[in-house]
């Protein structure tokens, strides 16, 4: 059966099961978590910018900022029937897209960014099996739920599946 | 604090304003610079979803070449230069001088004339916005990336993290009469600078249309 590919914005959270894919374009400093749940074949990609939601006036939308993402992508795998101790992360982005010299640390949203899930990841006993995290490239990213692959493309390197 | 979503359009058309007496002056800097004609357009100021500013310029990955400064002074903000890499090549060739296409790749030297020309073309706009205003304002050095369009656009308009779900982007469109070069200029003021920028000029937040 030929699976539906969802196309995840920016500051946005989606879910699905194999055979579907969930894609997410032009990751700079804001991360793509995938969450998968192998045995069901389920998972939830969402697409963070903002490591805490204390740094926004606005603080709404609970897929784009890391310390809100992460509980609710287990929260909503486990009401789809995951079984949190089989969840696993992948996280790729986080990148240092602009600087100003070698020993520029300005623009850090994106290790700020990487912290904050990994942080998060720990706190609530969620394993982080793969990562593609900093650099200075833009990626996207294709999460496929069937296999819990995540092809990662950029503009100047190979694809590479973590 | 003042949002950008409650802007009036006597406070857009004042924003509006700023940027096309800025872009005026850059546009004249770059004029003089390439000793060439160049067109621009009346500015747009948009209130644009973070999500969607990458669509002004055809899609999330999109290859881009994205200069961004850092604006420090009364009136905090950020000015971006995007180019397509096509543009961005052929913007070299006429700086430097070469014959249109010389120019294959964006190495050090390449970065470096392209910084430089957003470095002049931003000290004449905030040159007249300081005219305007009387603040002080000063550019940081210029920043360069090359990638997809997604991800230079939202890196530079996230740096500090402070951020509405909305970005205010008084944007101008430059070209080359002859060569078809499009540069997009944006001028994003931070959230707490809007308030101050539209104080200084009488239309601060209580003024009625």
């Amino acid at each position: 059966m030929q699976g539906v590919t969802l196309i995840v914005s920016m500051a946005e959270m989606k879910f699905s099961r194999a055979p579907d894919q969930l894609v997410t374009l032009g990751l700079g400093s804001c991360i793509g978590v995938c969450m998968h749940e192998p045995l069901l074949k389920i998972g939830g990609l969402a697409h963070v910018m903002l490591p805490e939601d204390s740094l926004a006036i606005d603080k709404s939308n609970k897929a784009k900022f890391a310390n809100t993402a992460v509980p609710l992508l287990i929260e909503e795998l486990v009401k789809m029937g995951a079984n949190s101790e089989r969840l696993v992360v992948k996280m790729v982005g986080g990148a240092h897209m602009f600087s100003f010299g070698k020993n520029d640390n300005s623009l850090n949203v994106g290790s700020r960014n990487q912290m904050a899930i990994e942080n998060m990841c720990k706190k609530y006993g969620i394993h982080i099996i793969g990562k593609s995290i900093g650099g200075n490239a833009g990626k996207s990213i294709t999460f496929d739920l069937e296999t819990g692959n995540v092809r990662v493309r950029s503009l100047n390197a190979n694809i590479c599946i973590i | 604090m003042f949002r950008i979503e409650d802007l009036n359009n006597f406070q857009r058309d004042v924003l509006k304003e700023i940027g096309n007496i800025g872009a005026g002056h850059a546009a004249t800097a770059l004029s003089q610079l390439l000793a060439d004609k160049i067109n621009m357009t009346v500015p747009a100021v948009s209130i644009l979803p973070l999500d969607q500013v990458h669509n002004l310029l055809g899609g999330p990955e999109e290859l881009l070449v994205g200069i961004y400064m850092r604006v420090f002074g009364e009136s905090p903000g950020k000015i971006i230069f995007l180019f397509s890499y096509q543009d961005a090549l052929t913007l070299v060739d006429k700086l430097t001088g070469s014959k249109i296409g010389f120019t294959q790749n964006l190495g050090e030297f390449e970065e470096s004339a392209l910084k430089e020309i957003s470095n002049i073309m931003t000290g004449a706009y905030l040159n007249a916005l300081v005219r305007l205003t009387g603040f002080t304002l000063i550019p940081s050095v210029p920043a360069f990336a090359c990638d997809m369009a997604g991800a230079i656009i939202n890196s530079a308009l996230l740096d500090f993290g402070v951020m509405g779900d909305h970005a205010l982007i008084i944007e101008t469109q430059f070209s080359i009469t002859e060569r078809q070069i499009r540069g997009h200029f944006f001028l994003v003021p931070d959230p707490g600078a809007l308030e101050v920028i539209l104080n200084a000029l009488g239309a601060g937040p209580t003024c009625k249309e």
